[in-house]
C-alpha cells in the first residue's frame, strides 16, 4: 500500500464490496471473521496484512457500524478484553514478524482468548518487584512462580507474562516478557473467590513451565519497557464509550428514587442530588476526554476519570443500599460462580456495593493514580525510592 | 454531543485577555485596590471592554456587538477569574447584557452602549439571587417612576444605569437618580451596594420577568467559568509553591499528604472545565438543557472554587494567612461567588425539579 491511508468513504466502500463477496447469512461465523481480518477490516489502524489498512484509529466505528448494519457476526470483544486491549498492541509493538502472523489473527477472531500474568502476591502496585523466575535452558526458558488477579485464565489459550530473568540487577532492569502457553505442563489455574462470592479472577501457579525462546517478546532484560506499553494501552482501554445521562449506576438509584416514594428522606435526597451532580460532572469530563482524543490531542484526564469513576460507584452503591433500608439487608446469591464479564446492573444492590470496592484497586489503585496525577501532570516531586539502586535479590520482601 | 473543547479563536482570545491582565492587573494592584474608594479598576475595564472589545462578545453585529457568543464570553470569564480582576464584567457584560438581549427594542440603544463598553449597567437584584429564586425586590412603579430599595447589588456603585425589576417588567434608571450606599463586602474586588429609589425616573425596557430570568441564567452559567479560572489559578500557584518550599529537607510537594489532595483538586478542576464548557455551550446555542446545565455547573464549580481557594490558603501555611499574599483575594472571591446567583444547595434544589428527583 503506497497510496494515502483510506478515509471514511473508502472504508465504507471496502466493507460493502467485502459483504458482496461474503454474505454473512450464508457463511460460517469463524470463516467470515477470518476473511474480514484478511481483508484488513478487523482493526483498521493496524498495518496491512495484520488485519488493518493503516487507517486512522478514529475510523474504526465507521467499519463496525457497517458490519453491524449488515448483521455480520461479531468477534465478541468483551470475551477477549486482555487480548484485544493489551496483548495485541504489545505484540504489534514488540513482536517479530512471525509472532505477529501467528498470534494476531486468532486473537482478533476470538479463537484464542488471552490473559495477563503480571501481578503477584508480593508485587501489586509495585509491579516491577515481581519475582516469578525465568531461567534459560538452551533454546527454552524454565519458569517458576505465582501470578494473581488473572481474569479469563481458565478460558485463555495464551498469556502475556512478565518474569524476573536477572535478580542481580535493580528491579526494573532484570525483567523479560514472554508469551505463555496456558495449556503447557506446569500451568495450574485456581479460581480466586472475591468478596462478592463469585470468582472473576484466578491465581496461576507456574511450576517448571517450559517456554520456547521464540515466544519471548522484546529483548532479554527489556521486560519492563514492554510491560509499560501493555499498561499504557490498559489506560486507553479503560476510557470507554459515550454514556448518556443517568447511563451509569446513578441511573439505577435515580429510578429507585422515582419508583419508591416511601423510601425518601431529606438526608438521602441531599445525598442523591450531590451524587447526581457529581455523576454528571464525571460523565461530561469523560465526554470531553473523548472529544480531545477524537481531535488528536489526548489529555491526561484519563487517570482522573478512573479516579472519579471508582469513588462515584462506591458512594452511589452505598447510597442505594441505605435507600433500600430493609431490602438492603438481602443479598441475591453467594454461590461461587465464574462470570466472564462484570455487569453491575444484572445483580442485586448488595453485589453492586461489594463489587464497586474493587474499582479503586483494579487497574491501578486510587492512591497510585493520585501519585501519577501529582507527579506526571502537576510535576510534583516523586516518591523517595529506596529500591532504585538495589539489586532485586537484596530488596526486603 | 455538544462541543466541550476550546476553538483556536477562543484560545487566541484567551491569550489576548491574559496578556492584558498580566500587564495591567497584577495581584499587588488588586490588593492595593481593596483599600481605595474607587469601586472598580476603570483603566482595566476600558482595556478589557473597549480595547479588547470583550464587552460585546455575545451581542450580534447588527445590535452593536462583536457577533461572537457566550462560549467566547466564558473564556474571558475564566481569565478574569484567574486574575480576580476588579471589573464589572459579570454585572454589565453578562447579566445586564443578557437582560437587554432578551428585551425588546426599548433597550436597543443601551445594549449597543454596553456592548461598546461606553456604559456600565447592572441588574438591580441582590447578588445572591438564584436564576429561579425570588427576586427580593419591593420596588413599586408610580407614574413612570420607581420607589423602593434593593440590597446587595454587585457593582452597583460602578454602574451608569440600573436595570430594576419591578411590577410590569424591567426598568432602566439613571444611576445618578438613585441613592447608592457602598457595602463593606466580603469580596472587595466585586463590591456590593444598597440601592434606594425615591420616585426615580424610569423607562421600561422589557415586560414581565423573562429578561431578568435570562440575565440570572446567563450570569450563573458565566460565573461557573469565572470559578473555573479562579480554581485553576489557585491550583497552579499552590503547585508552584509546593515545589519550592522545603521543610524537613524535602520539597513540601513531595509529601503524599499534600500530593494526593492536589491530585484530587486537579481532578475536580478538570471536571469543572467540562461542566462549565457544557453550560456555556448550552447557553450559546439556546439548548433546551440549559437550565439543567447551569444548575450542574453552579452546584459543581462553586464548590470546586471554594475548595481550591481553601486548599491554596492551607497549603501555603502561614504566608497564605497574611494580607500580603494573594491567597485571601481568591478565597474571598470564591466564597462570595459560591453564594452569588444561588448557592450550590439552591441549584441542587432546582435540579430536583428539573430532572424529576422530588424531595421526600
Amino acid at each position: 500500500m503506497s497510496s494515502a491511508p483510506p478515509d471514511a468513504d473508502d472504508l465504507r466502500e471496502r466493507v460493502r464490496s467485502f459483504l458482496t463477496d461474503h454474505d454473512p447469512s450464508g457463511m460460517e461465523r469463524l470463516a467470515f471473521l477470518r476473511a474480514r481480518f484478511d481483508a484488513g477490516l478487523a482493526w483498521v489502524h493496524y498495518p496491512p496484512g495484520l488485519g488493518g489498512l493503516g487507517a486512522p484509529r478514529a475510523l474504526q466505528p465507521v467499519v463496525d457500524a457497517e458490519f453491524a448494519a449488515a448483521g455480520a457476526p461479531r468477534n465478541d470483544p468483551e470475551r477477549n478484553g486482555i487480548g484485544l486491549g493489551m496483548a495485541a498492541p504489545t505484540i504489534l509493538a514488540y513482536g517479530t514478524e512471525e509472532q505477529k502472523r501467528r498470534f494476531l489473527r486468532p486473537l482478533w477472531t476470538g479463537e484464542e482468548i488471552w490473559c495477563q500474568l503480571f501481578s503477584e502476591p508480593g508485587a501489586g502496585s509495585d509491579l516491577a518487584a515481581l519475582g516469578t523466575r525465568a531461567v534459560r535452558d538452551g533454546d527454552h526458558w524454565i519458569v517458576n512462580g505465582q501470578k494473581v488477579w488473572t481474569s479469563m485464565a481458565h478460558e485463555a489459550r495464551w498469556a502475556i507474562l512478565v518474569t524476573r530473568t536477572d535478580p542481580d540487577v535493580p528491579k526494573h532492569r532484570g525483567m523479560t516478557y514472554f508469551i505463555c502457553d496456558m495449556t503447557a505442563p506446569g500451568v495450574e489455574v485456581r479460581p480466586l473467590r472475591q468478596i462478592t462470592g463469585e470468582a472473576e479472577f484466578n491465581e496461576v501457579f507456574l511450576t517448571d513451565v517450559r517456554i520456547p525462546d521464540e515466544h519471548r517478546l522484546g529483548e532479554v532484560g527489556e521486560g519492563w519497557r514492554v510491560a509499560t506499553t501493555t499498561l499504557m494501552n490498559e489506560r486507553v482501554a479503560i476510557g470507554g464509550n459515550a454514556v448518556p445521562r443517568e447511563g451509569g449506576m446513578i441511573g439505577v438509584v435515580a429510578r429507585l428514587w422515582r419508583d419508591r416514594p416511601e423510601l425518601r428522606t431529606p438526608g438521602l435526597h441531599d445525598a442523591l442530588l450531590r451524587l447526581w451532580v457529581e455523576a454528571e460532572a464525571a460523565r461530561l469530563t469523560g465526554e470531553r476526554l473523548r472529544q480531545q482524543l477524537a481531535a488528536g490531542a489526548p489529555g491526561p484526564e484519563g487517570s482522573a476519570a478512573k479516579l472519579a469513576f471508582a469513588r462515584l460507584n462506591q458512594e452511589i452503591s452505598g447510597l442505594e443500599l441505605e435507600l433500600l433500608g430493609e431490602d438492603g439487608l438481602r443479598y441475591d446469591d453467594w454461590t461461587m460462580r465464574r462470570p466472564t464479564e462484570v455487569d453491575f446492573t444484572r445483580r442485586s444492590p448488595g453485589y453492586r456495593y461489594l463489587r464497586a470496592k474493587g474499582n479503586s484497586i483494579e487497574g491501578g489503585t486510587s492512591e497510585i493514580l493520585r501519585n501519577i496525577i501529582a507527579e506526571r501532570v502537576l510535576g510534583l516531586p516523586g516518591e523517595i525510592r529506596v529500591d532504585k539502586d538495589v539489586a532485586w535479590k537484596d530488596l526486603p520482601k | 454531543m455538544t462541543n466541550l473543547l476550546y476553538s483556536e479563536i477562543e484560545e487566541d482570545l484567551r491569550g489576548g485577555v491574559r496578556r492584558v491582565l498580566d500587564d495591567r492587573c497584577p495581584w499587588t494592584g488588586v490588593l492595593a485596590g481593596l483599600e481605595k474608594d474607587e469601586p472598580y479598576d476603570a483603566d482595566l475595564w476600558r482595556a478589557v471592554a473597549v480595547q479588547l472589545g470583550c464587552a460585546g462578545l455575545p451581542v450580534p453585529d447588527e445590535r452593536g456587538g462583536a457577533g461572537a457568543s457566550w462560549r467566547e464570553t466564558a473564556v474571558v470569564m475564566e481569565e478574569l477569574g484567574r486574575a480576580v480582576a476588579p471589573v464589572p464584567f459579570l454585572s454589565s457584560a453578562v447579566l445586564a447584557t443578557a437582560a437587554l438581549l432578551a428585551a425588546g427594542d426599548a433597550g436597543a440603544d443601551l445594549l449597543a452602549e454596553l456592548a461598546a463598553g461606553e456604559k456600565i449597567a447592572v441588574v438591580a437584584v441582590p447578588f445572591s439571587t438564584a436564576p429561579k429564586g425570588p427576586l427580593g425586590t419591593s420596588v413599586r412603579v408610580e407614574d413612570g417612576a420607581l420607589t423602593g430599595a434593593v440590597t446587595g447589588v454587585a457593582d452597583g456603585a460602578a454602574a451608569d444605569v440600573l436595570l430594576v425589576p419591578a411590577p410590569g417588567g424591567l426598568y432602566a434608571v439613571d444611576a445618578a437618580d438613585a441613592r447608592r450606599t457602598p457595602v463593606t463586602s466580603l469580596d472587595m474586588t466585586r463590591r456590593l451596594c444598597d440601592i434606594a429609589l425615591a420616585e426615580a425616573p424610569a423607562r421600561r425596557v422589557a415586560e414581565g420577568e423573562a429578561a431578568v430570568r435570562a440575565a440570572l441564567t446567563a450570569g450563573a452559567a458565566m460565573l461557573a467559568s469565572e470559578q473555573l479560572g479562579l480554581a485553576d489559578r489557585c491550583l497552579e500557584s499552590t503547585v508552584e509553591y509546593l515545589k519550592t518550599r522545603y521543610q524537613f529537607g524535602r520539597p513540601v510537594g513531595s509529601y503524599q499528604g499534600l500530593k494526593h489532595r492536589l491530585a484530587d483538586l486537579w481532578t475536580a478542576v478538570a471536571q469543572a472545565r467540562a461542566v462549565a464548557r457544557y453550560a456555556a455551550a448550552c447557553l450559546a446555542s439556546g439548548d433546551p438543557d440549559t437550565d439543567v446545565a447551569v444548575a450542574i455547573a453552579q452546584a459543581h464549580c462553586s464548590a470546586v472554587a471554594v475548595k481550591a481557594a481553601e486548599e491554596c490558603v492551607q497549603m501555603h501555611g502561614g504566608i497564605g494567612f497574611t494580607w500580603e499574599h494573594p491567597a485571601h483575594l481568591y478565597l474571598k472571591r470564591a466564597k462570595s461567588s459560591a453564594i452569588a446567583l444561588g448557592t450550590p444547595d439552591r441549584h441542587r434544589a432546582a435540579l430536583a425539579g428539573l430532572v424529576d428527583l422530588p424531595p421526600a
